[in-house]
């Protein structure tokens, strides 16, 4: 890497080194990509990561266990759900919890909600980065809803705090349920919308099909997770096939790339699946909300958090695939080891082998489309 | 979309003073520049500053030693009004370009500084006027100030050809669209300064697929060009529109179907040109930060906006000049503007009603196609370089060329058989008003397909 930063261009070569970032409009965050181009093709794209990171992995050995649910929301803050439930649910095998029910649903209920807002950045800024900005404002402005949705029920926006060790933090608000069904009413159509507005435009449609094609195999070979795996035609959804918390009771399908408009595994499948995994959500949420047990929303956990000594594996499948926090006790009231392990981070491997020979746009194509968000890159 | 069922939308609304001043702004200031460019433009001309030395100041032109004076000030006059027309068209095509898009992706928009932010683009003129003008230290300095005054030129000069109605032009060249097509080049060479001068990388890449873009594309939109060149047979601007009629069936657009070709190959030639979506590819955010005008800040980087957004009003003037009829008024042929100046040497005054009338419709069929390209902007998403390059090499210069020879064969079939012309006018109006009519009931199926409806409340 740091040949590579000093490497000169010499006068008899036509190559240019380019830093694409970390203050980049389309990185998604502050990333560097280090990119050696011969005009506007790309002879590779290194990527540059550790601009985001904030040690929050150690601040999970220091902090006890509850205490460091605030922080695992900074894990991925556009899907932050995700990064509370993983985290729960690990600290709740430690302990051997069983959650209640209500609980479960809510969580099931909170991430669904927090993945239609997940994907509607994702699939919104993937326009953007594509040069058409109306869809990403139609596509922010469904997320407010979301957001203001999210709001009452947890009091946050962006970084929810809203799971907990053993359950949720709050109930549903008296209307909550109703609020949330219009909304889904208003949002079903808005999805048919937006595929009539970009997703089956021409010109976007010839900016992203057979570019930057991951074929299945070489996805699994880099470990790709979520819906840039099922984008390459890899069927595996965690939700399903390793199923955890409310997932086993709902029926919902698993969309998978299978080369719309090009060759399965090209950035237009990895696009396309998120906007219909947006509907299958929706689904999801609406029989949540129909099938919703009473009850406690919290087991009876111990004010004193202290596992036995052990380890324990969450595992979810985040916006972003499956994003796991491996916990590791030794008996006292603080972690031994967190480790989370998140899609985006794995993500980044593979762009050096893809971007060969793609166009510069076509690296903005590529970045887009794995969906990567810095910190949960560099954590 | 329906409305947000749990977000309520938020609405301002401004006092009645401000609207007032506003209205009285938006409306005074395009109607004095017209009215500059409508009184100035004839009396630029040497029979009329005569006729004027002779009626108005009762001096002999012949004798009276200040004749040349006055002309040049009637010029110096006419020029500055231009400039500040280019500068105030680009200012307002800014805001309306702003408010349609806020109307399009359901966001407010302006709204803060004036009746529906209307002075927006002077708050950001002025802003950028005391903006600190940074010349990067790495820099060709020289190459890196000079580069905004040939864009700057290239825009100006453009005005000198530029039709505003009937009698309104600076200079009626012969060359017309010719010496636009030459000065607008100018254009490609600042941004190729400015792209080369900023000793970045992204800079470069911007001026570099700027170059490649606009040359490219000028050999379309110029074969292009040819089609009513040859049906009007002068490249002077009046001449071509004088060549065409009032009514659809005689634009160039409609009576000849190669014509038509031709008009949709020279408008996305000049989206191309003038660097709009789909073909921003020259400062596309979201690849290259901001093209050749990464390094830019202050004054020098408005006067390339003002060029960008100027250029808007030059595209759709020219096309609706070649392609639309330009200021023709429909039942008011030439004899009745000569029947109107009557005998006197200055025109009588429904000369200038008339001058009036053809500006009018000249102006309004200008702002239908800037709104036209306002609405692509906002629609499409950007095309890559390689497509860029296909689309103009494999399909716009190759029907290019074929529109050019295909309308050499129609003159020949129009002056053996003239019914032709007349009949194939009127069909492809009656095709162009049903797409038109199409246009409008998708719009509307579109709208009611997610349950919402027709809304301009909160304009």
């Amino acid at each position: 890497m740091e040949k590579l930063i000093l490497r000169r261009v010499d006068r008899d070569n036509e190559e240019m080194v380019l830093n694409f970032g970390p203050q980049h409009p389309s990185t998604h965050g502050v990333i560097n990509f280090i990119v050696e181009t011969d005009g506007e093709v790309l002879k590779k794209a290194v990527p540059d990561v550790g601009y985001l990171h904030r040690s929050i992995e150690k601040i999970g050995e220091i902090v006890g266990y509850p205490g460091f649910m605030p922080y695992t929301d900074r894990v991925d803050y556009v899907a932050a759900m995700f990064a509370n439930e993983g985290y729960a649910i690990a600290v709740e095998r430690l302990l051997k919890l069983e959650v209640p029910p209500r609980a479960q649903w809510l969580r099931a209920v909170s991430c669904e909600l927090c993945r239609i807002a997940s994907h509607l950045v994702s699939v919104g800024t993937m326009t953007m980065d594509i040069g058409a900005f109306t869809p990403m404002v139609h596509g922010l402005r469904e997320r407010e809803t979301i957001n203001d949705l999210i709001e009452e029920l947890c009091g946050a926006r962006l970084t929810y705090n809203y799971h907990r060790i053993g359950g949720v933090a709050f109930d549903m608000p008296g209307g909550w349920r109703d609020r949330v069904l219009k909304f889904l009413d208003h949002f079903d159509p808005f999805l048919v919308e937006f595929d009539r507005l970009i997703s089956f435009n021409q010109l976007y449609v010839k900016r992203l099909a057979n570019v930057a094609t991951i074929p299945a195999a070489l996805a699994i070979d880099y470990g790709l997770v979520g819906p840039n795996l099922r984008g390459s035609g890899v069927d595996w959804d965690l939700r399903r096939d390793l199923p955890y918390g409310a997932y086993p009771h709902f029926k919902f399908s698993i969309p998978v790339g299978r080369g719309w408009y090009g060759t399965p595994g090209d950035s237009y499948d990895r696009y396309y699946v998120r906007c219909l995994e947006m509907a299958e959500s929706s689904k999801i949420v609406r029989q949540a909300l129909e099938s919703m047990p009473e009850g406690e929303i919290t087991a009876k956990v111990p004010r004193n958090i202290k596992p036995e000594a052990g380890e324990a594996l969450g595992r979810v499948e985040s916006a972003r695939g499956e994003l796991a926090y491996y916990v590791v006790s030794d008996g006292t009231n603080k972690a031994y080891r967190v480790r989370a392990r998140t899609g985006s981070f794995t993500a980044m491997g593979i762009i050096e082998d893809i971007s060969r020979g793609l166009m510069i746009a076509d690296l903005v194509a590529l970045i887009a489309s794995l969906d990567v968000v810095a910190p949960e890159i560099d954590r | 979309m329906t409305a947000n069922p749990v977000t309520p939308y938020a609405r301002k609304t401004s006092p009645r003073w401000v609207v007032l001043v506003t209205l009285a702004v938006g409306l005074v200031l395009p109607l004095a520049l017209f009215g500059g460019v409508l009184v100035l433009s004839p009396l630029t001309k040497p029979a009329m500053v005569a006729a004027f030395v002779q009626e108005v100041l009762g001096h002999d032109p012949a004798t009276w030693p200040y004749t040349t004076l006055l002309t040049g000030a009637f010029i110096a006059v006419l020029a500055l009004v231009l400039l500040t027309f280019g500068a105030v068209v680009s200012g307002t095509t800014v805001w309306w370009e702003m408010r349609v898009s806020s109307r399009m992706q359901s966001r407010i928009g302006y709204n803060r500084v004036g009746a529906g932010g209307f002075f927006q683009w002077i708050a950001d003129a002025v802003k950028l006027l005391f903006k600190e003008d940074l010349i990067p230290a790495e820099s060709d300095h020289l190459l890196f100030r000079a580069a905004p005054y040939f864009v700057f030129t290239g825009f100006a000069l453009v005005f000198v050809a530029l039709p505003f109605g009937e009698s309104l032009i600076a200079a009626d060249l012969n060359v017309g669209i010719f010496y636009l097509t030459s000065v607008t080049a100018l254009v490609v060479v600042g941004i190729l300064l400015a792209g080369w001068s900023s000793n970045s990388k992204w800079a470069l890449f911007g001026g570099m697929r700027s170059a490649a873009q606009v040359i490219s594309y000028e050999i379309p939109a110029g074969i292009a060009v040819m089609v009513p060149v040859l049906m009007a047979g002068t490249l002077s601007m009046q001449g071509i529109i004088r060549a065409q009629g009032a009514w659809p069936w005689q634009w160039f657009a409609f009576t000849n179907p190669f014509a038509t070709v031709a008009f949709v190959i020279f408008f996305v030639a000049q989206l191309a040109e003038g660097n709009r979506t789909p073909f921003d590819l020259p400062e596309a955010d979201s690849e290259l930060v901001a093209g050749y005008l990464s390094e830019y800040s202050s004054f020098r980087f408005a006067l390339y906006f003002l060029v960008e957004f100027g250029n808007l009003w030059v595209m759709s003037a020219i096309s609706a000049t070649l392609f639309l009829g330009g200021w023709q008024v429909p039942f008011v042929g030439p004899e009745v503007y000569a029947a109107a100046r009557g005998a006197g040497t200055l025109p009588a005054l429904g000369w200038w009603g008339l001058q009036v009338l053809s500006m009018a419709v000249f102006v309004a069929k200008t702002l239908l196609v800037l709104n036209l390209v306002v609405w692509i902007r906002w629609t499409l998403p950007r095309i890559r370089v390689d497509q860029m390059m296909t689309l103009c090499w494999k399909y716009l210069v190759p029907f290019a060329f074929v529109s050019f020879v295909a309308t050499l064969l129609w003159l020949i079939l129009v002056a053996q058989a003239p019914v032709v012309g007349p009949a194939t006018g009127i069909a492809l109006t009656v095709v162009a008003a049903l797409l038109a009519v199409l246009f409008a009931r998708q719009t509307r199926a579109n709208i009611s397909a997610v349950g919402d409806r027709v809304d301009l409340s909160n304009w």
